[in-house]
């Protein structure tokens, strides 16, 4: 062994972790750090930051000046947020509901299709994003693809206004993290022990009480990853609920550009990311405490 | 002395093939769909100047970038409002426009402009205004009057689009309730958030950037629009017909600067000049339908260009120029427009 590296076991574990700590410390820390102290700075009018301390931002939240100059309770912030979670929590289930089926029917495959089948699942992620969502003006918007064949059959006589709605938003952001949802839970399906679905069977277990019994639970930490997967990303997005939603309803993340770019309100930007980003810790942190109490009573059991 | 003349000049040729590669490259940072690549090429065919071109969405979008401290980019194109911004906060630099040999093209109407008046940080790109443009079949009215689109009609109901963005919005409002451009008067401000706030009924996209689209598929009967944009949907066959209201519309001037970070300056300059050129110019103008204030293009148009009701609005037309607000009236204009959007 070389005479550089430290002598105890524990000492050379800390060193064969630097480059992750690094990394984390470059990519997460400090940017997070950033915005943590922008949040508690006074705005510059033209962008940016002044180099003074302000809770402002925090306050502005709930309480704002109207044009009047009276402070009074907004529940115009509140009310974003809220939107945001609910819309991202529909888009959770959807992408659950859709995704589940087919990670358990490309795990039914024989192997060498499997992969294939993955390998279709990844392809959208090959495209922009934008282009994407982009493509689904085309689909749900007037005179579109599901629109003109409906008019000329006569089914409908007036455009069905599915573009620019709340609908819009939530199937652009279920088709947008819909593999994300599918791969984490094709991942634990996987290492599913089919002969457990067997063994249920021949003790008399009916159908949906081995989906529900045996299959659910066993790849309970995939369909968690991929609710997790999928809800984060969601809550932040921007491009669904401008391009698909018209920007009519600020979401959460559309919130953040407008302090950024147009309000040129940055410490309140960074207010309101710093609240987002406790929302997922706390939440996450939440999730852990619970899964390990069970592993516990389980492991005791 | 013939033949030492023409191997002198086969050796400044061969310096001139390997001086063009290495004459660098120019960052162009501007808004989408406006910088022509035919005029791209022109500029890296005659100089041998590598370029690329970024695109954003609004003045706001540019301003944030290079506050958050974006480098790379030699040239961006901020309208005039937004010059003095970035000359306060250090974000441009001085280039001497004023020295380049084709400044002498500058159009004496627009020399000693406000926002730059001796010509240090820019040079001309394009101007233009902002109105809102109609179905030009679908729709009843004719688009003489803002009310049009301030107080829309039923038949307009979920069939609007509005930019998404304050800077012009608030100045057409302004325009049409008679109230100053950059007002600090709160009750003033409040007439205006009362009447987008109302105005969101109507509203199908705040949107700015697929504005002839909306018009062509039908989602939007009417749209926020700047004329040459309105000219290039018309062009691409959308029934869209640019309105000159009564009241006046906003006009704005874009200008090439050269932002503090900027690497490669004497490109930035030589492409500033370039652009003076009438020739240059011209195809810049055919290309986008705005208005040029280089001397001597106008010989270059095509006839469309030249009768294109976009670009030769009606004598009368009142058109304002936005000033820079100071921060009371920016904090009440951005204070509007997030009640408006939230």
């Amino acid at each position: 062994m070389s005479k550089w590296l430290p002598k105890s076991a524990a000492a050379r574990r800390w060193l064969g972790l630097t480059p992750a700590y690094v990394m984390i410390g470059i990519f997460m820390l400090v940017p997070i750090s950033i915005m943590a102290v922008y949040s508690f700075l006074e705005p510059n009018p033209y962008g940016g930051v002044l180099p003074e301390p302000s809770v402002a931002a925090y306050v502005k939240l709930f309480l704002e000046y109207d044009l009047e100059d009276n402070l009074v309770f907004n529940p115009g912030y509140i009310n974003i947020i809220f939107r945001s979670f609910q819309l991202s929590i529909m888009a959770t289930v959807i992408c659950l509901v859709m995704g589940f089926p087919v990670a358990y029917y490309i795990t039914l495959q024989p192997e060498n299709k499997r992969n294939i089948y993955i390998y279709l699942i990844t392809i959208p992620f090959w495209t922009n994003l934008l282009i994407r969502t982009f493509a689904w003006i085309i689909i749900l918007g007037r005179g579109g693809v599901i629109e003109t064949p409906l008019l000329n059959l006569g089914i409908i006589d007036d455009s069905l206004k599915m573009m620019y709605t709340d609908g819009a938003i939530a199937i652009g952001l279920t088709y947008s993290y819909l593999p994300l949802m599918v791969l984490p839970i094709y991942a634990s399906l996987e290492k599913l022990d089919f002969r457990l679905l067997e063994a249920a069977s021949d003790l008399y277990s009916s159908r949906f009480q081995i989906m529900t019994k045996v299959v659910i639970p066993l790849c309970k930490p995939g369909i968690v990853a991929g609710c997790i997967l999928v809800f984060i990303p969601c809550i932040g997005a921007f491009i669904a609920p401008n391009l698909l939603g018209g920007g009519k309803k600020l979401m959460l993340g559309s919130l953040v550009q407008f302090q950024f770019a147009s309000a040129r309100n940055w410490p309140f930007g960074s207010a309101l990311s710093m609240l987002l980003l406790s929302a997922v810790v706390v939440a996450l942190i939440f999730y852990a405490r619970s899964a390990r109490k069970k592993e516990y009573i389980q492991g005791t059991a | 002395m013939k033949r030492a003349l023409s191997l002198l000049t086969a050796f400044a040729f061969s310096l001139g093939a390997t001086l063009a590669k290495a004459e660098g490259e120019l960052f162009i940072y501007n808004w989408t769909e406006y910088t022509p690549p035919d005029l791209v090429d022109k500029f890296e065919a005659e100089t041998g100047i590598k370029v690329s071109v970024d695109t954003y969405d609004s003045n706001e979008t540019l301003l944030a970038k290079l506050q958050a401290g974006a480098t790379g980019y030699d040239l961006v194109v901020p309208s005039q409002n937004f010059v003095p911004i970035m000359i306060n906060e250090g974000l441009i630099q001085k280039v001497a426009v004023y020295d380049l040999p084709n400044y002498a093209n500058y159009e004496d109407k627009w020399k000693k402009p406000e926002w730059d008046s001796e010509h240090e940080y820019s040079a001309p790109w394009q101007w233009g205004t902002t109105s809102f443009s109609f179905h030009s079949e679908e729709y009843s009215g004719s688009g003489e009057s803002l009310a049009e689109f301030f107080e829309p009609s039923e038949e307009l109901r979920g069939r609007l689009s509005v930019f998404p963005t304050p800077d012009e919005v608030i100045s057409l409002a302004n325009i049409y309730l008679g109230i100053e451009f950059c007002s600090e008067d709160p009750k003033e401000m409040k007439r205006i958030q009362d009447m987008l706030v109302a105005q969101k009924d109507y509203v199908v996209a705040y949107n700015n950037e697929t504005m002839s689209d909306l018009i062509t598929s039908g989602e939007a009967l009417m749209t926020n629009h700047w004329n040459g944009y309105s000219r290039l949907g018309r062009l691409a066959g959308a029934p869209v017909q640019y309105a000159y209201p009564k009241e006046g519309v906003v006009g704005w001037f874009d200008s090439l600067v050269v932002p503090t970070s900027a690497k490669n300056v004497e490109n930035a300059r030589k492409f500033m000049n370039f652009m003076m050129d009438p020739v240059n110019m011209a195809i810049l103008t055919e290309s986008q339908g705005y208005g040029d204030a280089i001397k001597g293009t106008a010989q270059y148009y095509s006839e469309e260009l030249k009768t294109a009701p976009e670009v030769n609005p009606p004598s009368d037309l009142n058109v304002v120029f936005a000033p820079t607000c100071s921060p009371a009236a920016q904090s009440l204009i951005d204070k509007v427009w997030t009640k408006v959007l939230q």
